[in-house]
This record gives C-alpha cells, sequence and structure tokens, in this order.
C-alpha cells in the first residue's frame, strides 16, 4: 500500500486488478444474460441473483480472511487433517446451510412484495437456494485453500491478493451455480 | 483449539455479518425484480450488473482498508478535513477509478454482446448508465466509508473489522438503486431510447 496517497499511485497500485476483476465478472454478467428471458419470467429467481452473489462472496471472504490470519499466526499447516482448516470449512458449509434456505425464503417474499405475481412456489426457491448454497460452501472452501495456498507459497501476503480474488470468483460462481441449479430445478 | 471450536467460533463470529448482507441483498433483489421494465427496455443493462456491483465493493472495500491502515499508522487523523491532502487524494482515486472502470465494464459488455451476436443498447446509452450511477453510487460510499471509519476508530473501534460488510451492505442498498435512477434518467434526457 502507498505511503504516497496521490490519485496517481493510488491508481497505479488498483487499477490493473480492478480490471481483469471487472472483465472477469462480465462473464457472470454474460450467464445472467443469456438466461434473461427465464429470469424476468420467474420474479423470484431475479431477486435471487445480487443475494446469491452477496452471500456467496461473504462466505469466501470470511474464510478467506480467516485463512489468512491464521497463515500470518503460523497456526495453520495445509494438511488434511489441520484443525483451523477442517474446522473452517466446516464452518462455511454450516453457514451455507443456515442461510441459504433462508435466502430462498426471502427471495421469494421479496419478489411476491415487489413484483407482484411469482411463478414458482415457496417451495421451489428454497430448494433453489439450498441446493445452490450447497454446492457454492464447497466451491467457496475449495477456491479459498486453493488461493491461500498459492500465496502462502509464493511469500505472497494473503490480505492483498486473496480476499478480492476469492470474493469475485464466488460472485461469478454465485451467477453460474444459481443459473445452473434453477434450469435444472425451475425450468 | 481443537476442530470443533475453531467451527464453533468461525460459525458464531460470521453468522451476524452474513445475515446482515443476506437483508442488504434481498433489498437489491427487490430493486433489480422491480426494474424489468428498465432491464427489457435497456439491452445489455442485466449483463453489466455483476461487473458494476463488484466495482463498487473492490474500489470502496479497498478506500475502506487504505483509510483504515492510515488512521492506525498516524498517518491520518480522525477528523473530515477534505483539505487534508491524502484524504483527499484517497477519496479522489476512488472516485475516479470507480467511474473509469464502470466505463471500461459498459464498453466490455457492448463489445462482448455485439461479438456474440445480440443486439445490446446503444454504446452511449450503456457507458451513460455506468458513469452517472458509478458517480452517484460513489458518492453515497464514499460518505458511508469515510464516516463509519472515522467515527469508529474514534470510540476506539478497529475499522478493519467493520469496513467490509459496511460497503458490501451499503453497495447492496445503494448500487441496484442509483442503477435504476440513472437508467430513468437518461431515458428522460434522451426522450425514449
Amino acid at each position: 500500500m502507498p505511503e504516497n496517497w496521490t490519485v496517481r499511485a493510488i491508481t497505479r497500485a488498483t487499477l490493473p486488478l480492478l480490471v481483469v476483476l471487472s472483465t472477469v465478472e462480465l462473464g457472470s454478467g454474460l450467464v445472467l444474460g443469456s438466461v434473461e428471458e427465464q429470469l424476468l419470467a420467474s420474479p423470484s429467481l431475479l431477486v435471487l441473483v445480487p443475494v446469491t452473489i452477496g452471500t456467496a462472496g461473504n462466505l469466501g471472504s470470511v474464510l478467506a480472511a480467516r485463512l489468512s490470519t491464521a497463515v500470518h499466526l503460523g497456526t495453520v499447516s495445509f494438511e488434511p487433517d489441520d484443525d483451523a482448516l477442517v474446522g473452517n470449512a466446516v464452518a462455511t458449509f454450516a453457514l451455507a446451510a443456515t442461510v441459504f434456505p433462508v435466502v430462498g425464503l426471502g427471495a421469494w417474499t421479496t419478489a411476491e412484495l415487489a413484483a407482484g405475481a411469482t411463478r414458482l412456489s415457496p417451495l421451489r426457491v428454497v430448494l433453489v437456494a439450498t441446493v445452490a448454497g450447497a454446492v457454492l460452501a464447497v466451491l467457496a472452501v475449495a477456491v479459498t485453500l486453493a488461493a491461500t495456498y498459492v500465496a502462502y507459497r509464493r511469500g505472497l501476503d494473503p490480505d492483498d491478493v486473496v480476499i478480492p480474488v476469492v470474493t469475485n470468483t464466488c460472485d461469478v460462481l454465485g451467477v453460474v451455480v444459481l443459473v445452473a441449479v434453477a434450469s435444472v430445478l425451475a425450468p | 483449539m481443537t476442530m470443533r471450536e475453531v467451527a464453533a467460533s468461525a460459525y458464531r463470529e460470521a453468522l451476524p455479518a452474513l445475515a446482515a448482507s443476506v437483508v442488504g441483498g434481498l433489498f437489491a433483489g427487490a430493486v433489480l425484480g422491480g426494474m424489468r421494465a428498465e432491464l427489457s427496455d435497456v439491452p445489455g443493462l442485466l449483463v453489466l450488473v455483476p461487473a458494476l456491483l463488484a466495482t463498487r465493493g473492490n474500489v470502496y472495500g479497498s478506500l475502506g482498508a487504505r483509510l483504515a491502515t492510515g488512521l492506525h499508522q498516524g498517518l491520518l487523523e480522525p477528523k473530515f478535513d477534505l483539505g487534508n491532502d491524502r484524504l483527499r487524494g484517497a477519496i479522489a482515486a476512488a472516485l475516479a477509478n470507480g467511474v473509469l472502470v464502470s466505463i471500461l465494464a459498459a464498453v466490455l459488455t457492448y463489445v462482448a454482446l455485439t461479438a456474440l451476436g445480440s443486439s445490446p443498447a446503444s454504446l452511449h446509452v450503456l457507458v451513460l448508465v455506468a458513469a452517472i450511477a458509478g458517480v452517484l453510487s460513489g458518492l453515497a460510499l464514499t460518505v458511508a466509508v469515510v464516516s463509519v471509519v472515522v467515527v469508529g476508530f474514534r470510540r476506539g473501534l478497529d475499522p478493519d473489522t467493520f469496513v467490509g460488510p459496511v460497503v458490501t451492505t451499503t453497495g447492496d442498498f445503494v448500487g441496484l438503486a442509483v442503477l435504476l435512477l440513472a437508467v430513468r434518467l437518461v431515458t428522460a434526457a434522451l426522450g425514449g431510447l
């Protein structure tokens, strides 16, 4: 982080990553665009989009922040039976299992209130959100472990790289998984 | 700590922030669900949404982290002084980068959709919408980030622990609402599209 806080110095430090990340996010935008008609016809699914992106990104960023701290403190070993590693992964699955059913019910209720007509039953929307959430938790753990491990092996500070990379990757995966699960469970 | 203790403490610490972001995300979803007419009128707008939302989080999350570090290192005084070169530089850089990346996302969206053979709204409409939304959400997020970081630091809190969720939640509440406003402004100014 530059101590010289000029527009030029800050831009030089952050703009390249911002451009890469927004190009990656464009990929998830194109996935959304490819099912635009289906989303416009089912407001519940449209409402699910931002909240799924946000929750998936947050699950990844919380895990990444905790693993980064564990790396700094030297309390993580990247072995399959490491308590810090397995414990944080288990917490991520438990958080997803708690939050995503609520996300589904909230999305259905919001769509009913904001858009009026909903095509899908509340149970169907809860099912889509819960299955998408379970798949996302597995992917978030895999992506975070891989990114933290690579940063750790290369001697990079995980705080600088891992959190933005993981958050944006989980954003994109959130859209892709939601669209895939919805096309199977709520065609 | 045993595996079970690690899992339990991680779960307890993360759940409140996650729950708050769900509320923000559902509000964003309500705005998105309520702007189906605009999404149909401006083809390509939905494709732009993830990039615009992510840019807010990335730019203003980074502003929050920078201000928090500056306060910790004593580079910055915990007060609202726009005469301070560092504070002004950090804010100006965030606004400039946020708007620049939003415009770039609009151009890339237009190019990608055209290359894929679909017909997006015209380039100047997408760019104008992205730029106006970038300026408006940038101003709102700057006010939110600078105030919570400065006020939190003055009260003896570590801004690093709450600036992330504050940016995410404010971004959810503001991001899509200003996008809707920007579409309406551009539509009104251009007299239909």
